[in-house]
């Protein structure tokens, strides 16, 4: 991220250290992920001890070190989802992309994550593209909007 | 402050309003059991030995002792079957997380656990996350090389992106305070290697006895910290000062 950038983001939030996560969110919106030297940046500019965003950013799920794919796909691993069939669904999305939970493709296009409730799960199973929910998910309708991704994609 | 009265296993008991409860029972002479407590740092409340119960009859209630503040008319119970039981999983919980740790075995035996039969699937971790190392990196050395990383099965402490530390200055301090030896340091006569953060600083030589003493690094840290010091004052080891 340029200095620029992250600037506006610091600033926005005043430059006070106890809106790190705001701040990190910020971030990961901007990039899809946590780029170590904007975390040294920011270490820096708000005399944060690294070590201690270095704890924020592995504590929570949310936020993610390895760079992430353009399009982000959640599937629910909840119970309800589960019992639904979500568990068919990612090996389908599996085999499609070629790529693990918590994986990226090469072509960093896409990342395969999973979560564990969504919160919704009257519309089990669900998928959530790139913060979209879809409900009651089929391997038919993944297969629908993997091919609208892909034709996005070129 | 004003002065508070409470009672301690049925003994009355003056103390500091806002004062810690541990450290009004250990004034008073009671004994409670800690792992994540120092003096030194601010109360944590992270290894969960030090439960009491507070309160009487149907309400009474279980609070880590170290990070409850007095208050007047508190009725205070160290010594229960409840408590004993509550420490007891503890102990059984920190025995499967650190099997081989001849601490962890030692207390677990101590509240009459069979070591040998565990109850929990057992890891073979050395470290039982009190926070003492990263609280005193950060609260009394200051340079917060360390810190935790993850959460739950993956917490660890460790320096930022699990990588050799950058800013440990080798002071050994974690070393010290850790309560079931986890961090280990080897000390040659040049260097000296904090193994845990992978962090090795070469050693300054005292001019009078030619022994070294302290870690080179650690000497500008303090020289950084600390603006009055003379320029040769750490050329000579305490001892021959």
């Amino acid at each position: 991220m340029s200095p620029e950038k992250l600037d506006a983001i610091l600033d926005r939030y005043d430059r006070n250290p106890a809106q790190l996560i705001p701040i990190l969110q910020d971030v990961q919106a901007e990039e899809n992920y946590l780029p170590r030297e904007t975390l040294e940046a920011i270490s820096e500019k708000l005399d944060v001890p690294l070590v201690r965003i270095y704890a924020v950013a592995t504590f929570y799920k949310a936020f993610s070190l390895k760079p992430r794919g353009k399009h982000i796909i959640q599937v629910c691993m909840g119970t309800a989802c589960h019992v639904r069939g979500g568990a068919r669904i990612l090996d389908k999305m599996m085999r499609d992309l070629n790529v693990g939970p918590g994986e990226t493709t090469k072509d960093m296009a896409f990342t395969l994550e999973t979560v564990n409730c969504l919160g919704a799960c009257a519309l089990g199973p669900i998928v959530v593209v790139d913060g979209e929910y879809h409900g009651q998910m089929n391997p038919p309708k993944w297969d629908k909007i993997y091919k609208t991704l892909k034709k996005a994609e070129g | 402050m004003a002065k508070v009265h409470l009672t301690i296993d049925g003994k009355t008991v003056e103390a500091e309003e806002g004062a810690m409860l541990l450290q009004v029972a250990r004034d008073a002479g009671v004994e409670i059991p800690t792992l994540c407590h120092n003096d030194e740092v601010k109360p944590y409340g992270a290894c969960r030995m030090c439960m009491v119960e507070v309160g009487d009859g149907p309400r009474k209630k279980l609070v880590t002792s170290c990070t409850y503040p007095v208050k007047d008319g508190l009725s205070v119970t160290t010594q229960s079957e409840r408590i004993q039981r509550n420490r007891k999983m503890i102990a059984e919980l920190l025995l499967a997380r650190c099997y081989k740790v001849p601490e962890v075995r030692e207390m677990a035996e101590a509240y009459g656990i069979d070591v040998d039969k565990p109850r929990f699937q057992v890891r073979e971790d050395t470290c039982i996350l009190c926070g003492l190392c990263v609280r005193v990196c950060d609260e009394v050395v200051g340079v917060h090389a360390i810190g935790f990383a993850g959460r739950g099965p993956d917490r660890v402490p460790t320096p930022p992106f699990k990588e050799p530390s950058q800013l440990c200055i080798a002071c050994g301090a974690c070393v010290y305070v850790c309560p079931v030896d986890a961090i280990k340091m080897v000390q040659t006569p040049e260097s000296r290697t904090i193994k845990r953060w992978q962090r090795t600083l070469p050693m300054k030589v005292c001019k009078v006895c030619g022994e070294p003493f302290m870690p080179e690094y650690q000497i500008e840290y303090f020289k950084k910290r600390a603006k009055n010091i003379p320029d040769d004052f750490f050329e000579v080891c305490p001892n021959c000062r």
